[in-house]
């Protein structure tokens, strides 16, 4: 599972879009033997800017596969260290930093 | 009486087939007329656009469309595919030793007509043709890691032009048997690809706007939002004849790969710019 991020910074915004693979199953869809298909979506998405929380984002089961979110940051500037990381239902979680350029 | 009516209906016969014959028209001919009926349609709109299909009907669309190509929800698909393409097989060899230049940027020739096969070879065809040849399983033409390997073929092709050589002897005859497919009516609803694809692009069918013929195999594999992933024109056209409720047939059936062949041949000269997304 992968995140894909990407940062524009126009003045102090900073416009962040982020691409997350992940199967985000909500636990009541059926396999084609009729089996549940465990739940998997993530919970939590956030975003420290220079180890300080600057955005959070609780998802649910109403998110579908591979998520794209897109949000502006604001009072930014270039060298700024973006951290993002998702937590997920059954407790994995991915992280990815980014430096604004 | 009879011998006049007889003699009647075989001058007929003759001078409809000899109608036929001329004017039956070569792809060129096709192709040159395609465009003249779009471009008069729509003068506004330049022929190189057409690679973007309905989106470039609706502007509000169009801003949307332009926008996820900044971020494509195929990217992550490019690089497994690269992953996938570049990973041998148990036997040693990998993809590039199947394909014109390693498989690199030669996605915009398929599908082409295989002397040697007798038959139209589409991109996913030689894929799995090329794993069968190396010892491996094929892979299944929707839903599996082949669109990923298609999607990575297709994005080394951006920017490329469509290509086909004319066609000849057997290879035009797919050509028609393909131009035929488009032209008949069929399903429960009797209908044809052209009635939504020429007589309706550009119209609401409902709410939807049905892409025009010209341009649309430019921008394959699609990640389409409705399915969440990538999929094959073939698979499309699998959907389209249930939504006529006709037969549907299966993946690189003959009549599929020859109304592909058709298609390709209407875009010769257009820019390739697969994977693409839509809708």
């Amino acid at each position: 599972m992968g995140m894909k991020v990407k940062v524009k910074l126009a003045g102090d915004q900073a416009k962040v879009k982020l691409l997350i693979r992940h199967p985000m199953e909500t636990g009541r869809r059926k396999d084609d033997s009729g089996k549940i298909i465990p739940a998997k979506y993530i919970q939590t998405l956030t975003c420290h800017a220079n180890d300080e929380l600057c955005f959070e984002s609780q998802f649910g089961t109403g998110v579908s596969k591979d998520p794209f979110l897109s949000f502006t940051l604001l009072n930014r500037k270039a060298g700024d260290k973006l951290k993002f990381k998702w937590v997920d239902s059954t407790g994995d979680s991915d992280e990815k930093e980014v430096v604004i350029k | 009486m009879i011998r006049l009516l007889t003699f009647v209906s075989l001058l007929l016969l003759g001078t409809v087939s000899a109608w036929a014959q001329t004017t039956d028209t070569t792809p060129a001919e096709d192709r040159e007329a395609l465009r003249k009926f779009f471009q008069s349609k729509f003068p506004d709109i330049p022929l190189d656009a057409y690679k973007d299909g309905a989106y470039i009907f609706d502007p509000k669309a169009r801003a949307q469309f332009e926008e996820i190509e900044e971020f494509p929800p195929w990217e992550f698909d490019v690089e497994e595919g690269e992953e996938l393409f570049n990973t041998p097989f148990k036997n040693g060899k990998t993809y590039a030793d199947c394909f014109e230049n390693g498989g690199i940027g030669i996605a915009q020739k398929y599908p082409l007509w295989d002397e040697k096969r007798q038959e139209v070879v589409t991109l996913p065809y030689a894929i799995n043709l090329c794993r069968e040849a190396n010892g491996e399983q094929p892979l299944p033409y929707e839903k599996s890691d082949l669109l990923k390997v298609q999607a990575y073929m297709a994005y080394t092709s951006r920017g490329k032009r469509i290509e086909a050589p004319e066609p000849t002897g057997k290879a035009l005859e797919a050509y028609k048997k393909g131009r035929e497919y488009y032209y008949s009516k069929r399903g429960q609803l009797d209908m044809t690809c052209a009635n939504c694809h020429l007589q309706h692009a550009a119209s609401r069918l409902r709410y939807e706007l049905p892409g025009p013929l010209l341009g649309q195999t430019t921008h394959w594999p699609v990640y389409r939002s409705k399915w969440e992933e990538l999929g094959d024109i073939q698979r499309r056209y699998k959907e389209c004849n249930k939504q006529v409720r006709a037969k549907d047939l299966p993946y690189q059936a003959e009549e599929y790969r020859n109304l592909q062949y058709y298609m390709h041949l209407m875009d010769v000269g257009l820019e390739f710019n697969g994977p693409s997304s839509r809708k």
